[in-house]
């Protein structure tokens, strides 16, 4: 294939990705990221088959608490039923088809269907309908009953796949579970979502979120003004960082860096205040009494981002988020994200925690707007033409590090594969397996204080 | 929701009443002036040096900001490092800067309780940038006191009617 030539005709499904560690480029056509069939395959060969984070189960804490999703542009809701048990379900009557959840969250002993009032315990089984005479001696409530997807929990993380023959759960998220566990292990008592969520659009296409999530390049250059406040703050953001990028297996990625500064979970700094440090110790004491030196100074001083094909992020940094965003079409997503914390967290602890995610996360903090103008502007450049490809090489001829982009070469490896219906075999780049963690090239990374 | 009104809401119409009625009003308005001209130093000046300024997400209008995630929790140092960020060429949402108009109606002064008086008003702020055009719709809930004879605000709540950010993507301005 040439790549260098001009012509806007779209390649073959199966050349959309231009992979070629021998020569150090990594390339992907920008029609991935326009074209309306393209999105139409992703939505069939991506969201159909992988599993796809639903929600969290401290969301629905108590027996009969619900909350509904968009998943995949599919109406689901899930609730815990009497006995405590979680449930997930197609937000759609068996009988005619109207949602049958129509708020956001709630609390309900039965679920009734409004339109001609079937009506459903919180485990889905239709329990009553008005003049049920009507219908003959071969009417069978159990095919009635609310309809469930494949459903499963990872630590708290819930996940659904429409598609029975893929993988389970725990193999799928090969390498990212223990990312996931990284975070969990956080609290004895487990992490549990905050109250209070993230809701909004961007008029790009979904992987560039995916992309920006776990791109340690763009930091410093789009973020200045995040850092400009911090340092403002006395939070001393320019000393020079070190990190790594790895790929997780099944198209999951992950970069882990230094803290920027200090992280709410055991990384003292005097950021957050004299009184906050003893407090933090004995977080970080409890760490090490737990996992050993090693693992705890890990958790307490690294930052990770993760990105779990193909929506997902869990971003363990100044605070923990959890990121997932639905595609709307080739040029649009609707992303929520929310704020994780130690279950049981209050006072000081807490308001730090919240405050050092507000300084740069969320639509209205220092820092996520311009990831959306990033974002939309990139969607806007594609449609200059004259550019076909979009580079992804960074790193490809050296350990990788946090600033470089094997994290994102992993997702589009595992993209192509799935939207080609090609067999796919993991690529680690340098030999790297999912097990193992990179040698942390000892050279300065990208800081603050770079001008470039 | 709004904070409920009290059962001696409206307060007797007297000249004082009509006065500090004249003087919220006119506090408010000229917040929308100032910020509809992107005069943002003049913005933190209306402001008391221990004020707060809130918007709640979307789904949760009634989140306690210290328990609770929020869109936006500045204290008076977050609100100037706001100004600092949105005055410079990279806060990329708003560079080059969005057109705003702010239409600020149904003000109630709510309460008076000594120095401290409360109101709340309506708002909309219509945004203007890159070929979009939308809204940002909700209602202000207000303190403000007397700093040596002149009105500040010393906390808004800024709460949002919409669902979701689903036309603007962030909270970029100053709501």
């Amino acid at each position: 294939m040439d790549i260098n030539n001009t012509m806007s005709d779209i390649p073959m499904y199966d050349s959309l990705v231009y992979d070629r560690p021998d020569l150090g480029q990594f390339k992907v056509h920008r029609s991935s990221m326009t074209s309306p069939d393209i999105y139409d395959l992703e939505m069939r060969r991506i969201f159909d088959r992988c599993w796809l984070y639903l929600g969290h189960e401290s969301e629905i804490p108590n027996a009969g608490d619900y909350a509904r999703r968009v998943v995949a542009e599919r109406p689901l809701f899930f609730a815990r039923n009497r006995e405590g048990e979680l449930r997930v379900f197609h937000n759609t009557c068996p009988h005619r088809g109207a949602l049958i959840c129509r708020s956001d969250r709630g609390n309900a002993p039965v679920f009734q269907c409004f339109y001609h009032a079937w009506s459903f315990n919180t485990s889905g089984e239709l329990i009553g309908l008005p003049d049920a005479d009507g219908y003959g001696p071969d009417f069978d409530r159990a095919e009635m009953s609310l309809r469930a997807p494949r459903y499963d929990i990872y630590r708290g993380f819930i996940f659904v796949c429409f598609d029975e023959e893929t993988v389970p759960l725990r193999e799928y998220l090969a390498g990212a579970a223990e990312y996931l566990d990284l975070v969990c292990d956080q609290s004895i008592d487990g992490m549990q979502v905050i109250p209070g969520s993230n809701r909004y659009s961007i008029k790009a296409n979904w992987k560039l979120l995916g992309e920006n999530s776990v791109d340690g390049y763009h930091v410093i250059p789009t973020h200045q003004t995040y850092f400009d406040y911090m340092d403002g703050q006395g939070a001393e953001t320019t000393g020079s960082r070190k990190g790594f990028g790895r790929a997780l297996g099944n198209g999951h990625g992950a970069m882990e860096n230094d803290a920027i500064f200090g992280r709410p979970i055991a990384m003292w700094h005097p950021y957050f205040g004299e009184d906050a440090r003893p407090q933090m110790q004995r977080v970080k004491d409890d760490l090490i009494a737990r996992f050993g030196r090693t693992k705890a100074l890990r958790m307490a001083e690294k930052s990770r981002n993760l990105l779990i094909f193909p929506n997902l992020i869990i971003n363990d940094i100044m605070a923990v988020t959890i990121r997932v965003f639905q595609p709307t079409g080739p040029a649009g997503m609707d992303v929520t994200a929310w704020e994780l914390a130690p279950a049981g967290e209050s006072g000081n602890l807490l308001r730090r925690r919240l405050e050092s995610f507000l300084a740069f996360l969320g639509p209205g903090g220092l820092a996520t707007p311009d990831d959306v103008e990033a974002l939309e502007s990139c969607q806007q450049g594609f449609r200059a033409g004259g550019v076909e490809w979009s580079d992804l090489s960074r790193g490809m001829t050296r350990s990788p590090r946090g600033s470089d982009e094997l994290q994102m070469r992993s997702f589009w490896r595992r993209w192509q594969s799935l939207v080609a219906d090609l067999p796919y075999v993991e690529q680690y780049e340098h030999g790297l397996t999912p097990g193992a963690i990179p040698e942390v090239d000892p050279s300065p990374e990208l800081a603050p204080s770079a001008d470039d | 929701m709004a904070p409920e009104l009290t059962p001696s809401f409206p307060p007797p119409a007297t000249v004082e009443s009509l006065l500090l009625q004249y003087e919220v009003e006119q506090l408010l308005y000229r917040e929308a002036r100032i910020l509809d001209d992107w005069n943002l130093d003049a913005w933190l000046t209306l402001y008391t040096a221990d004020a707060r300024y809130i918007v709640p997400t979307t789904d949760l209008p009634d989140a306690n900001p210290d328990t609770d995630l929020v869109f936006i929790d500045d204290d008076y140092q977050r609100m100037a490092g706001r100004v600092g960020r949105l005055k410079s060429r990279h806060a990329h949402r708003e560079y080059p800067a969005s057109r705003t108009r702010r239409f600020i109606s149904n003000v109630m002064v709510t309460d008076v309780d000594g120095n401290e008086i409360s109101a709340t008003a309506s708002v909309a702020v219509w945004r203007f940038r890159a070929g979009e055009s939308a809204p940002y719709v909700g209602y202000y809930d207000v303190r403000m006191r007397r700093v040596a004879g002149q009105l500040k605000l010393c906390y808004k709540r800024a709460v949002l009617d919409q669902e979701a950010l689903s036309d603007h993507g962030a909270l970029s301005i100053i709501f």
